[in-house]
Protein backbone atom coordinates (compact mmCIF):
# COMPACT_ATOMS: atom_id res chain seq x y z
CA UNK A 1 0.00 0.00 0.00
CA UNK A 2 1.32 3.85 -0.74
CA UNK A 3 0.23 7.33 0.05
CA UNK A 4 -0.13 9.94 -2.33
CA UNK A 5 -0.59 13.74 -1.55
CA UNK A 6 -4.58 13.57 -1.15
CA UNK A 7 -4.41 10.71 1.60
CA UNK A 8 -1.33 12.24 3.53
CA UNK A 9 -3.62 15.50 3.32
CA UNK A 10 -6.49 13.37 4.78
CA UNK A 11 -3.76 11.52 7.25
CA UNK A 12 -3.06 15.06 8.62
CA UNK A 13 -5.93 16.18 8.91
CA UNK A 14 -7.58 13.19 10.84
CA UNK A 15 -3.92 13.82 12.63
CA UNK A 16 -5.22 17.80 13.36
CA UNK A 17 -1.71 18.82 11.95
CA UNK A 18 -1.87 21.40 9.45
CA UNK A 19 0.35 21.08 6.62
CA UNK A 20 1.20 22.93 3.21
CA UNK A 21 0.70 21.53 -0.10
CA UNK A 22 4.58 21.47 -0.62
CA UNK A 23 4.92 19.62 3.24
CA UNK A 24 2.81 16.81 1.91
CA UNK A 25 3.94 16.22 -1.60
CA UNK A 26 7.44 16.16 0.21
CA UNK A 27 6.16 13.48 3.00
CA UNK A 28 4.89 11.77 0.10
CA UNK A 29 8.12 9.73 -0.84
CA UNK A 30 9.11 9.93 2.97
CA UNK A 31 6.17 8.01 4.15
CA UNK A 32 5.96 5.56 1.06
CA UNK A 33 10.13 4.54 2.08
CA UNK A 34 8.24 3.87 5.52
CA UNK A 35 5.50 2.26 4.65
CA UNK A 36 6.85 0.15 1.91
CA UNK A 37 9.29 -0.98 4.26
CA UNK A 38 6.92 -2.24 7.05
CA UNK A 39 4.98 -3.89 4.68
CA UNK A 40 7.56 -7.16 4.62
CA UNK A 41 5.54 -8.12 7.83
CA UNK A 42 2.69 -9.27 5.39
CA UNK A 43 5.11 -12.42 4.79
CA UNK A 44 4.41 -13.53 8.74
CA UNK A 45 1.98 -16.40 8.93
CA UNK A 46 0.05 -15.30 12.05
CA UNK A 47 -3.44 -17.20 10.87
CA UNK A 48 -3.15 -19.16 14.21
CA UNK A 49 -1.64 -16.40 16.37
CA UNK A 50 -3.58 -14.02 18.98
CA UNK A 51 -2.51 -10.48 18.55
CA UNK A 52 -0.30 -9.21 22.28
CA UNK A 53 -2.48 -7.36 24.84
CA UNK A 54 -0.60 -7.71 27.58
CA UNK A 55 3.79 -8.20 27.55
CA UNK A 56 3.82 -9.08 31.02
CA UNK A 57 0.99 -11.09 32.53
CA UNK A 58 -0.76 -9.01 34.67
CA UNK A 59 -4.67 -8.18 35.97
CA UNK A 60 -6.30 -4.95 36.49
CA UNK A 61 -6.86 -3.66 39.95
CA UNK A 62 -9.64 -2.70 41.27
CA UNK A 63 -9.96 -0.35 43.95
CA UNK A 64 -12.62 0.88 46.55
CA UNK A 65 -15.34 3.08 44.81
CA UNK A 66 -14.29 6.13 46.24
CA UNK A 67 -13.44 9.26 45.45
CA UNK A 68 -9.40 10.07 45.97
CA UNK A 69 -8.62 13.25 43.87
CA UNK A 70 -9.70 16.52 42.99
CA UNK A 71 -10.09 19.36 44.33
CA UNK A 72 -7.21 21.25 42.30
CA UNK A 73 -8.92 23.52 40.11
CA UNK A 74 -6.64 25.90 40.31
CA UNK A 75 -3.35 23.46 39.61
CA UNK A 76 -5.34 21.80 36.87
CA UNK A 77 -5.56 25.38 35.02
CA UNK A 78 -2.24 26.41 35.78
CA UNK A 79 -0.18 25.29 33.12
CA UNK A 80 -3.28 26.68 30.59
CA UNK A 81 -2.36 28.88 27.43
CA UNK A 82 -6.02 30.81 28.62
CA UNK A 83 -8.31 30.55 30.89
CA UNK A 84 -10.98 32.71 32.14
CA UNK A 85 -13.23 31.97 35.37
CA UNK A 86 -11.86 28.62 36.78
CA UNK A 87 -12.50 27.32 32.58
CA UNK A 88 -10.04 26.72 29.74
CA UNK A 89 -10.87 28.91 27.24
CA UNK A 90 -11.02 28.46 23.50
CA UNK A 91 -12.24 30.29 20.44
CA UNK A 92 -15.85 30.31 19.52
CA UNK A 93 -16.91 27.04 18.84
CA UNK A 94 -21.04 27.69 18.03
CA UNK A 95 -21.37 30.89 16.08
CA UNK B 1 40.29 16.20 48.41
CA UNK B 2 40.23 14.52 45.10
CA UNK B 3 37.71 15.19 42.39
CA UNK B 4 34.70 13.61 43.84
CA UNK B 5 33.05 14.29 40.21
CA UNK B 6 34.87 11.42 39.70
CA UNK B 7 33.36 9.32 41.63
CA UNK B 8 30.37 7.10 40.87
CA UNK B 9 26.99 6.92 43.20
CA UNK B 10 28.02 3.78 45.78
CA UNK B 11 31.10 5.57 46.12
CA UNK B 12 29.65 8.87 46.68
CA UNK B 13 26.74 7.47 48.87
CA UNK B 14 29.67 5.71 51.15
CA UNK B 15 31.90 8.79 50.99
CA UNK B 16 28.80 10.58 52.47
CA UNK B 17 28.19 8.26 54.79
CA UNK B 18 31.58 7.57 56.26
CA UNK B 19 32.45 11.73 56.53
CA UNK B 20 35.08 11.44 53.78
CA UNK B 21 33.03 14.45 52.17
CA UNK B 22 30.35 16.13 52.29
CA UNK B 23 27.24 16.23 50.33
CA UNK B 24 27.62 19.83 49.80
CA UNK B 25 30.71 19.27 48.89
CA UNK B 26 29.61 16.83 46.24
CA UNK B 27 27.26 19.03 44.94
CA UNK B 28 29.01 22.21 44.47
CA UNK B 29 31.99 20.26 42.12
CA UNK B 30 29.29 18.62 40.28
CA UNK B 31 26.81 21.94 39.65
CA UNK B 32 30.37 23.15 38.76
CA UNK B 33 31.02 20.66 36.25
CA UNK B 34 27.20 21.39 34.60
CA UNK B 35 27.05 24.45 34.23
CA UNK B 36 31.15 24.22 32.40
CA UNK B 37 30.14 21.98 30.14
CA UNK B 38 27.12 23.81 28.00
CA UNK B 39 28.80 23.48 24.37
CA UNK B 40 27.62 19.79 25.54
CA UNK B 41 23.76 20.94 25.58
CA UNK B 42 23.54 18.05 27.89
CA UNK B 43 20.95 20.34 29.92
CA UNK B 44 17.63 21.68 29.11
CA UNK B 45 17.13 23.49 32.22
CA UNK B 46 20.14 23.49 35.71
CA UNK B 47 18.64 23.21 39.33
CA UNK B 48 21.44 23.70 41.53
CA UNK B 49 19.55 24.44 44.22
CA UNK B 50 17.80 21.51 43.96
CA UNK B 51 20.82 19.40 44.58
CA UNK B 52 21.95 22.12 47.24
CA UNK B 53 18.38 21.57 49.02
CA UNK B 54 19.49 17.50 48.86
CA UNK B 55 22.81 17.91 50.28
CA UNK B 56 21.75 20.36 52.89
CA UNK B 57 19.37 17.38 54.11
CA UNK B 58 21.98 14.77 54.12
CA UNK B 59 24.81 16.63 56.01
CA UNK B 60 22.02 17.38 58.74
CA UNK B 61 20.89 14.34 59.29
CA UNK B 62 24.61 12.68 58.87
CA UNK B 63 25.31 15.91 61.83
CA UNK B 64 22.37 15.06 63.79
CA UNK B 65 23.59 11.06 63.81
CA UNK B 66 20.75 9.73 61.63
CA UNK B 67 20.90 6.57 59.51
CA UNK B 68 21.00 8.28 55.87
CA UNK B 69 18.27 7.17 53.20
CA UNK B 70 19.83 4.94 50.50
CA UNK B 71 21.13 7.80 47.70
CA UNK B 72 21.52 10.76 50.60
CA UNK B 73 23.46 14.16 49.15
CA UNK B 74 23.57 12.43 45.87
CA UNK B 75 23.23 14.74 42.67
CA UNK B 76 21.95 12.57 39.37
CA UNK B 77 20.38 14.16 36.28
CA UNK B 78 17.12 13.75 35.23
CA UNK B 79 15.40 13.46 31.41
CA UNK B 80 13.43 15.70 30.82
CA UNK B 81 10.55 13.22 30.25
CA UNK B 82 10.05 12.98 33.99
CA UNK B 83 7.91 15.43 35.30
CA UNK B 84 9.09 17.31 38.06
CA UNK B 85 6.93 19.89 40.43
CA UNK B 86 7.34 23.42 39.84
CA UNK B 87 10.50 22.81 37.41
CA UNK B 88 9.86 23.23 33.38
CA UNK B 89 8.92 19.36 31.54
CA UNK B 90 8.91 19.99 27.72
CA UNK B 91 10.17 16.46 26.42
CA UNK B 92 12.97 18.54 24.41
CA UNK B 93 9.40 20.07 22.62
CA UNK B 94 8.43 23.44 21.67
CA UNK B 95 5.08 22.08 22.49
CA UNK B 96 5.87 22.02 26.32
CA UNK B 97 7.88 25.13 26.40
CA UNK B 98 7.20 26.50 29.35
CA UNK B 99 5.49 23.28 30.80
CA UNK B 100 5.63 23.25 34.92
CA UNK B 101 4.19 20.31 35.84
CA UNK B 102 2.12 20.52 39.30
CA UNK B 103 2.88 16.97 40.26
CA UNK B 104 6.09 14.94 40.20
CA UNK B 105 6.45 11.89 38.25
CA UNK B 106 6.19 8.85 40.54
CA UNK B 107 10.02 8.01 39.44
CA UNK B 108 11.58 10.79 40.27
CA UNK B 109 9.94 10.97 43.33
CA UNK B 110 11.14 8.01 44.54
CA UNK B 111 14.55 9.37 43.72
CA UNK B 112 14.25 12.16 46.24
CA UNK B 113 12.57 9.67 48.60
CA UNK B 114 15.55 7.91 48.73
CA UNK B 115 17.68 11.39 49.18
CA UNK B 116 18.83 12.26 45.79
CA UNK B 117 18.98 15.64 44.65
CA UNK B 118 18.86 17.23 41.08
CA UNK B 119 21.04 18.74 38.83
CA UNK B 120 19.01 19.24 35.80
CA UNK B 121 16.77 18.35 33.16
CA UNK B 122 18.79 16.40 30.55
CA UNK B 123 17.99 17.24 26.99
CA UNK B 124 16.23 14.20 24.72
CA UNK B 125 15.12 13.38 21.67
CA UNK B 126 11.59 15.14 21.10
CA UNK B 127 9.23 13.20 23.06
CA UNK B 128 12.37 10.32 23.35
CA UNK B 129 11.73 9.77 19.14
CA UNK B 130 14.90 9.14 17.93
CA UNK B 131 18.04 7.50 17.89
CA UNK B 132 20.84 10.33 17.78
CA UNK B 133 19.50 12.98 20.00
CA UNK B 134 18.94 15.43 16.90
CA UNK B 135 15.63 16.06 17.07
CA UNK B 136 15.57 17.74 20.35
CA UNK B 137 13.51 21.60 20.18
CA UNK B 138 16.70 22.37 21.93
CA UNK B 139 19.24 21.86 19.91
CA UNK B 140 21.57 18.70 19.65
CA UNK B 141 23.39 17.23 22.54
CA UNK B 142 27.43 16.85 21.22
CA UNK B 143 28.75 13.38 22.73
CA UNK B 144 31.29 13.93 24.50
CA UNK B 145 33.58 11.33 22.42
CA UNK B 146 35.61 12.25 19.50
CA UNK B 147 37.03 10.27 16.94
CA UNK B 148 40.99 9.69 17.38
CA UNK B 149 41.07 10.45 13.30
CA UNK B 150 41.90 14.28 14.68
CA UNK B 151 38.85 15.48 12.46
CA UNK B 152 36.30 16.73 15.93
CA UNK B 153 33.40 15.76 13.81
CA UNK B 154 30.69 16.35 16.45
CA UNK B 155 29.43 12.46 17.40
CA UNK B 156 25.82 11.31 18.49
CA UNK B 157 25.66 10.36 21.93
CA UNK B 158 22.83 8.22 21.25
CA UNK B 159 19.11 8.56 21.93
CA UNK B 160 16.65 9.15 22.49
CA UNK B 161 18.57 9.40 25.94
CA UNK B 162 21.28 11.71 24.24
CA UNK B 163 21.71 14.30 27.33
CA UNK B 164 21.90 11.55 29.80
CA UNK B 165 24.63 9.56 28.15
CA UNK B 166 26.34 12.62 27.36
CA UNK B 167 26.28 13.56 30.88
CA UNK B 168 27.15 10.66 32.48
CA UNK B 169 30.70 10.00 30.44
CA UNK B 170 31.54 13.32 30.75
CA UNK B 171 31.57 13.04 34.20
CA UNK B 172 28.83 16.23 34.85
CA UNK B 173 26.81 13.69 36.57
CA UNK B 174 27.11 10.13 38.46
CA UNK B 175 23.79 8.92 37.01
CA UNK B 176 20.94 9.88 35.51
CA UNK B 177 17.58 8.96 34.50
CA UNK B 178 17.28 7.07 31.02
CA UNK B 179 13.39 5.64 29.80
CA UNK B 180 13.45 2.91 27.01
CA UNK B 181 10.76 2.61 24.33
CA UNK B 182 13.25 0.45 21.85
CA UNK B 183 16.71 1.26 22.93
CA UNK B 184 16.76 4.76 24.16
CA UNK B 185 18.68 3.67 27.78
CA UNK B 186 20.73 0.96 26.17
CA UNK B 187 21.70 2.51 22.54
CA UNK B 188 23.10 5.58 24.15
CA UNK B 189 25.25 3.87 26.98
CA UNK B 190 26.67 1.62 24.12
CA UNK B 191 27.34 5.21 21.84
CA UNK B 192 29.39 6.88 25.25
CA UNK B 193 30.82 4.14 27.25
CA UNK B 194 28.83 3.98 30.42
CA UNK B 195 25.82 1.39 31.44
CA UNK B 196 22.10 0.98 31.49
CA UNK B 197 19.13 -1.17 32.01
CA UNK B 198 15.88 -1.46 30.81
CA UNK B 199 13.97 -3.33 33.81
CA UNK B 200 10.80 -6.28 33.09
CA UNK B 201 8.23 -3.84 31.39
CA UNK B 202 6.32 -2.67 34.62
CA UNK B 203 8.69 -2.29 36.85
CA UNK B 204 8.89 1.30 36.74
CA UNK B 205 6.13 3.26 37.16
CA UNK B 206 4.76 5.45 34.18
CA UNK B 207 2.82 8.29 35.79
CA UNK B 208 3.81 11.41 35.49
CA UNK B 209 6.35 10.13 32.63
CA UNK B 210 5.48 12.20 28.96
CA UNK B 211 4.33 9.27 27.27
CA UNK B 212 5.43 8.14 23.71
CA UNK B 213 4.21 4.38 23.26
CA UNK B 214 3.13 3.09 26.23
CA UNK B 215 2.95 -0.56 25.97
CA UNK B 216 6.85 -0.34 25.57
CA UNK B 217 7.85 3.01 27.59
CA UNK B 218 9.65 1.81 30.72
CA UNK B 219 12.40 4.12 32.59
CA UNK B 220 15.42 2.76 33.92
CA UNK B 221 18.51 4.16 35.44
CA UNK B 222 21.83 5.28 33.75
CA UNK B 223 25.41 5.44 35.45
CA UNK B 224 29.03 4.23 34.94
CA UNK B 225 28.83 1.01 36.08
CA UNK B 226 26.46 -1.87 37.16
CA UNK B 227 26.60 -1.42 40.62
CA UNK B 228 25.53 2.26 40.49
CA UNK B 229 22.64 1.01 37.87
CA UNK B 230 21.67 -1.58 40.34
CA UNK B 231 21.26 0.39 43.26
CA UNK B 232 19.52 3.37 41.22
CA UNK B 233 17.09 1.01 40.10
CA UNK B 234 16.23 -0.07 43.00
CA UNK B 235 15.64 3.80 44.29
CA UNK B 236 12.96 3.81 40.93
CA UNK B 237 11.34 0.51 41.00
CA UNK B 238 8.20 -0.33 43.09
CA UNK B 239 4.44 -1.08 42.37
CA UNK B 240 2.97 2.05 41.83
CA UNK B 241 -1.48 2.26 42.17
CA UNK B 242 -1.44 5.61 39.85
CA UNK B 243 0.06 3.32 36.71
CA UNK B 244 -2.39 -0.10 35.92
CA UNK B 245 0.63 -1.41 34.56
CA UNK B 246 2.70 -1.30 37.60
CA UNK B 247 3.61 -4.53 38.79
CA UNK B 248 2.66 -5.55 42.24
CA UNK B 249 6.30 -7.36 43.51
CA UNK B 250 8.55 -6.20 46.24
CA UNK B 251 11.15 -4.53 44.81
CA UNK B 252 14.52 -7.00 44.99
CA UNK B 253 17.75 -6.03 46.53
CA UNK B 254 19.58 -6.04 43.18
CA UNK B 255 22.94 -4.47 44.79
CA UNK B 256 22.98 -6.91 47.73
CA UNK B 257 22.54 -9.63 45.13
CA UNK B 258 25.25 -9.04 42.69
CA UNK B 259 27.69 -11.48 41.49
CA UNK B 260 29.79 -11.44 38.95
CA UNK B 261 30.15 -16.13 38.99
CA UNK B 262 27.84 -17.38 36.74
CA UNK B 263 28.87 -20.95 36.86
CA UNK B 264 25.54 -22.80 36.24
CA UNK B 265 24.46 -20.21 33.89
CA UNK B 266 23.88 -20.83 30.35
CA UNK B 267 24.34 -17.87 28.09
CA UNK B 268 22.00 -18.19 24.45
CA UNK B 269 23.72 -16.68 21.30
CA UNK B 270 21.08 -15.65 18.91
CA UNK B 271 22.24 -16.23 15.68
CA UNK B 272 19.82 -14.13 13.30
CA UNK B 273 21.46 -11.02 15.63
CA UNK B 274 24.73 -11.54 13.20
CA UNK B 275 23.02 -8.97 10.56
CA UNK B 276 24.61 -8.33 7.41
CA UNK B 277 26.76 -5.56 7.23
CA UNK B 278 27.73 -5.35 10.66
CA UNK B 279 31.19 -4.35 11.16
CA UNK B 280 33.98 -6.88 12.15
CA UNK B 281 34.62 -4.76 15.18
CA UNK B 282 31.61 -5.51 16.64
CA UNK B 283 31.95 -9.08 15.89
CA UNK B 284 34.99 -9.62 17.29
CA UNK B 285 33.19 -7.71 20.73
CA UNK B 286 30.52 -10.02 20.49
CA UNK B 287 33.27 -12.83 20.25
CA UNK B 288 35.10 -11.46 23.41
CA UNK B 289 32.03 -11.19 25.81
CA UNK B 290 30.74 -14.74 24.92
CA UNK B 291 34.31 -15.68 26.35
CA UNK B 292 34.26 -13.16 29.00
CA UNK B 293 31.27 -15.17 30.02
CA UNK B 294 32.96 -18.27 29.69
CA UNK B 295 35.74 -16.95 31.95
CA UNK B 296 32.96 -16.16 34.46
CA UNK B 297 31.70 -20.08 34.50
CA UNK B 298 29.13 -19.54 32.18
CA UNK B 299 28.02 -22.38 29.77
CA UNK B 300 27.36 -20.87 26.07
CA UNK B 301 24.67 -22.08 23.88
CA UNK B 302 23.02 -21.36 20.69
CA UNK B 303 19.80 -20.16 19.89
CA UNK B 304 17.38 -19.27 17.41
CA UNK B 305 15.04 -16.05 17.60
CA UNK B 306 13.65 -16.64 14.21
CA UNK B 307 10.98 -13.59 14.30
CA UNK B 308 13.91 -11.09 15.11
CA UNK B 309 14.00 -9.53 11.37
CA UNK B 310 10.26 -8.59 11.71
CA UNK B 311 10.70 -6.97 15.17
CA UNK B 312 11.80 -3.62 13.91
CA UNK B 313 8.59 -3.40 11.22
CA UNK B 314 6.63 -4.48 13.95
CA UNK B 315 7.68 -1.81 16.74
CA UNK B 316 7.58 1.17 13.34
CA UNK B 317 3.93 0.16 13.25
CA UNK B 318 2.69 -0.16 17.13
CA UNK B 319 5.11 2.78 18.45
CA UNK B 320 3.77 5.33 16.04
CA UNK B 321 0.35 4.14 16.40
CA UNK B 322 0.56 4.54 20.37
CA UNK B 323 2.23 8.00 19.80
CA UNK B 324 -0.56 9.36 17.63
CA UNK B 325 -2.66 8.14 20.46
CA UNK B 326 -0.87 9.75 23.05
CA UNK B 327 0.00 12.45 21.76
CA UNK B 328 -3.53 13.62 20.50
CA UNK B 329 -3.45 15.12 24.16
CA UNK B 330 -1.48 18.18 22.85
CA UNK B 331 -4.45 20.47 21.68
CA UNK B 332 -3.50 24.10 23.16
CA UNK B 333 -6.21 24.05 25.49
CA UNK B 334 -5.53 22.21 28.87
CA UNK B 335 -1.01 23.05 28.58
CA UNK B 336 1.39 23.80 26.48
CA UNK B 337 1.92 26.10 23.57
CA UNK B 338 -0.98 27.38 21.39
CA UNK B 339 -1.33 28.72 17.80
CA UNK B 340 -4.16 30.76 17.35
CA UNK B 341 -4.05 32.56 13.91
CA UNK B 342 -6.35 35.45 13.00
CA UNK B 343 -9.91 34.53 12.65
CA UNK B 344 -9.05 30.94 13.47
CA UNK B 345 -12.01 28.48 14.82
CA UNK B 346 -11.19 25.75 17.25
CA UNK B 347 -10.07 22.85 14.97
CA UNK B 348 -7.73 25.56 12.75
CA UNK B 349 -6.33 26.23 16.58
CA UNK B 350 -5.49 22.57 17.09
CA UNK B 351 -4.16 21.85 13.99
CA UNK B 352 -2.13 25.17 13.77
CA UNK B 353 -0.65 24.01 17.71
CA UNK B 354 0.26 20.66 16.65
CA UNK B 355 2.00 22.24 13.55
CA UNK B 356 4.24 24.34 15.14
CA UNK B 357 4.86 22.07 18.38
CA UNK B 358 5.54 19.30 17.00
CA UNK B 359 9.32 18.73 15.38
CA UNK B 360 9.25 17.15 11.67
CA UNK B 361 10.09 13.30 13.05
CA UNK B 362 7.30 13.50 15.88
CA UNK B 363 4.88 14.57 12.59
CA UNK B 364 5.93 12.04 10.65
CA UNK B 365 5.53 9.63 13.37
CA UNK B 366 1.61 10.75 14.28
CA UNK B 367 1.22 10.70 10.63
CA UNK B 368 2.48 6.87 10.23
CA UNK B 369 0.85 5.81 13.54
CA UNK B 370 -2.53 8.04 12.34
CA UNK B 371 -2.49 5.88 8.70
CA UNK B 372 -2.00 2.40 10.26
CA UNK B 373 -4.57 2.80 12.87
CA UNK B 374 -7.48 4.41 9.84
CA UNK B 375 -10.43 3.16 8.92
CA UNK B 376 -9.35 0.01 6.37
CA UNK B 377 -5.75 -0.74 7.01
CA UNK B 378 -5.83 -1.28 10.76
CA UNK B 379 -5.82 -4.68 10.38
CA UNK B 380 -3.27 -5.35 8.08
CA UNK B 381 -1.15 -2.88 10.10
CA UNK B 382 -1.97 -2.65 13.82
CA UNK B 383 -3.27 -5.92 14.49
CA UNK B 384 -0.96 -7.82 12.19
CA UNK B 385 1.90 -6.14 14.52
CA UNK B 386 0.76 -7.01 17.49
CA UNK B 387 -0.15 -10.66 16.67
CA UNK B 388 4.03 -10.54 14.52
CA UNK B 389 4.76 -8.70 18.59
CA UNK B 390 3.52 -12.37 19.84
CA UNK B 391 5.51 -14.13 18.19
CA UNK B 392 8.60 -12.35 18.98
CA UNK B 393 7.93 -12.70 22.61
CA UNK B 394 7.13 -16.75 21.84
CA UNK B 395 10.79 -16.65 20.67
CA UNK B 396 12.04 -15.36 23.54
CA UNK B 397 9.97 -17.85 25.85
CA UNK B 398 11.13 -21.00 23.71
CA UNK B 399 14.76 -19.59 23.86
CA UNK B 400 14.49 -19.83 27.59
CA UNK B 401 14.21 -23.36 27.48
CA UNK B 402 17.96 -23.68 26.57
CA UNK B 403 19.51 -20.71 28.19
CA UNK B 404 19.09 -18.07 31.16
CA UNK B 405 20.37 -14.83 29.44
CA UNK B 406 21.11 -14.07 25.80
CA UNK B 407 24.56 -12.19 24.80
CA UNK B 408 24.15 -9.72 21.77
CA UNK B 409 25.91 -6.46 20.37
CA UNK B 410 23.72 -3.29 22.17
CA UNK B 411 24.24 -1.12 18.50
CA UNK B 412 24.86 -2.61 14.99
CA UNK B 413 28.10 0.27 15.00
CA UNK B 414 29.86 2.70 17.54
CA UNK B 415 28.48 6.19 17.45
CA UNK B 416 28.01 7.98 14.30
CA UNK B 417 28.24 11.84 13.21
CA UNK B 418 25.12 14.19 13.69
CA UNK B 419 23.65 14.52 10.65
CA UNK B 420 25.35 11.43 8.72
CA UNK B 421 21.61 9.51 8.95
CA UNK B 422 19.05 12.63 10.30
CA UNK B 423 18.44 12.97 5.86
CA UNK B 424 16.94 8.82 6.62
CA UNK B 425 14.63 8.19 8.53
CA UNK B 426 15.23 4.36 7.77
CA UNK B 427 18.61 4.85 8.28
CA UNK B 428 18.10 5.56 11.73
CA UNK B 429 15.68 3.29 12.70
CA UNK B 430 17.73 0.32 11.58
CA UNK B 431 20.08 1.50 14.59
CA UNK B 432 17.61 -0.10 17.39
CA UNK B 433 17.54 -3.53 15.25
CA UNK B 434 19.45 -5.33 18.30
CA UNK B 435 17.10 -3.45 21.32
CA UNK B 436 13.63 -3.02 19.96
CA UNK B 437 13.00 -6.97 20.39
CA UNK B 438 13.31 -7.19 23.98
CA UNK B 439 11.29 -3.87 24.24
CA UNK B 440 8.56 -5.47 22.33
CA UNK B 441 8.58 -8.81 24.34
CA UNK B 442 8.85 -6.18 27.82
CA UNK B 443 11.90 -8.44 29.37
CA UNK B 444 14.75 -6.88 31.05
CA UNK B 445 18.26 -5.73 28.88
CA UNK B 446 21.23 -3.84 29.64
CA UNK B 447 24.05 -2.48 27.51
CA UNK B 448 27.64 -2.60 29.05
CA UNK B 449 31.07 -1.46 27.43
CA UNK B 450 32.80 -3.28 26.15
CA UNK B 451 35.41 -2.17 24.38
CA UNK B 452 36.37 0.40 21.82
CA UNK B 453 36.73 0.59 18.23
CA UNK B 454 39.55 1.41 15.93
CA UNK B 455 38.56 5.30 16.40
CA UNK B 456 38.77 5.12 19.81
CA UNK B 457 34.69 5.20 20.28
CA UNK B 458 33.30 2.61 23.06
CA UNK B 459 31.14 -0.02 21.67
CA UNK B 460 28.47 -1.87 24.17
CA UNK B 461 27.42 -5.19 24.74
CA UNK B 462 23.58 -6.24 25.93
CA UNK B 463 22.44 -9.10 28.09
CA UNK B 464 18.68 -9.52 27.88
CA UNK B 465 17.19 -11.56 30.59
CA UNK B 466 14.04 -13.52 31.51
CA UNK B 467 10.98 -11.37 32.72
CA UNK B 468 11.83 -10.13 36.34
CA UNK B 469 15.29 -11.60 36.20
CA UNK B 470 17.01 -8.08 36.63
CA UNK B 471 19.51 -9.56 38.92
CA UNK B 472 20.46 -12.17 36.03
CA UNK B 473 21.07 -9.50 33.54
CA UNK B 474 22.99 -7.09 36.09
CA UNK B 475 25.45 -10.01 37.34
CA UNK B 476 25.83 -10.99 33.81
CA UNK B 477 26.82 -7.14 33.29
CA UNK B 478 29.05 -7.31 36.34
CA UNK B 479 30.97 -10.22 35.10
CA UNK B 480 31.99 -8.54 31.66
CA UNK B 481 32.74 -5.63 33.67
CA UNK B 482 34.88 -7.08 35.59
CA UNK B 483 36.32 -8.78 32.85
CA UNK B 484 36.31 -5.90 30.06
CA UNK B 485 38.15 -3.30 32.45
CA UNK B 486 37.13 -0.26 30.75
CA UNK B 487 38.23 2.61 31.84
CA UNK B 488 38.10 4.69 28.73
CA UNK B 489 36.90 8.07 29.11
CA UNK B 490 36.50 10.97 26.80
CA UNK B 491 39.10 13.76 26.57
CA UNK B 492 38.00 16.75 27.43
CA UNK B 493 37.56 19.60 25.03
CA UNK B 494 34.45 21.08 26.43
Amino acid sequence: MSVDTATVKKVASLARIAISDGDAERLVPELNNILGWIEQLGEVDTSSVQPMTAVIPNTLRLRDDVVNDGDMRDDVLANAPAGEHGFFTVPKVIE
Amino acid sequence: MSDVTNLGVAALRDGIRSGEFSAKEVADAFIVKVSAAKQLNAFIVETPEHALAAAREADAARAAGEVLKPLAGVPIGMKDLFCTKGVQTTAASHMLEGFKPVYESTVSQKLWDAGAGMLGKLNLDQFAMGSSNETSYFGNVISPWRRRDGGNAPLAPGGSSGGSSAAISARLVPAATGTDTGGSIRQPAAFTGISGIKPTYGRCSRWGVVAFASSLDQAGPMARDVRDCAIMLEAMAGFDAKDATSLKLDVPKWEQGLSGDLRGKKIGIPKEYRVDGMPSEIEALWQQGIDWLKDAGAEIVEVSLPHTQYALPAYYIIAPAEASSNLARYDGVRYGQRELPDGANLQDMYAATRAAGFGPEVQRRILIGTYVLSAGFYDAYYTQAQKVRTLIARDFERAWLDCDLLLTPTAPSAAFALGEKSADPLAMYLNDVFTVPSSLAGIPAMSVPGGLDKAGLPLGLQIIGKPLDEQGVLNAGLAIEQRAGFTARPEQWW
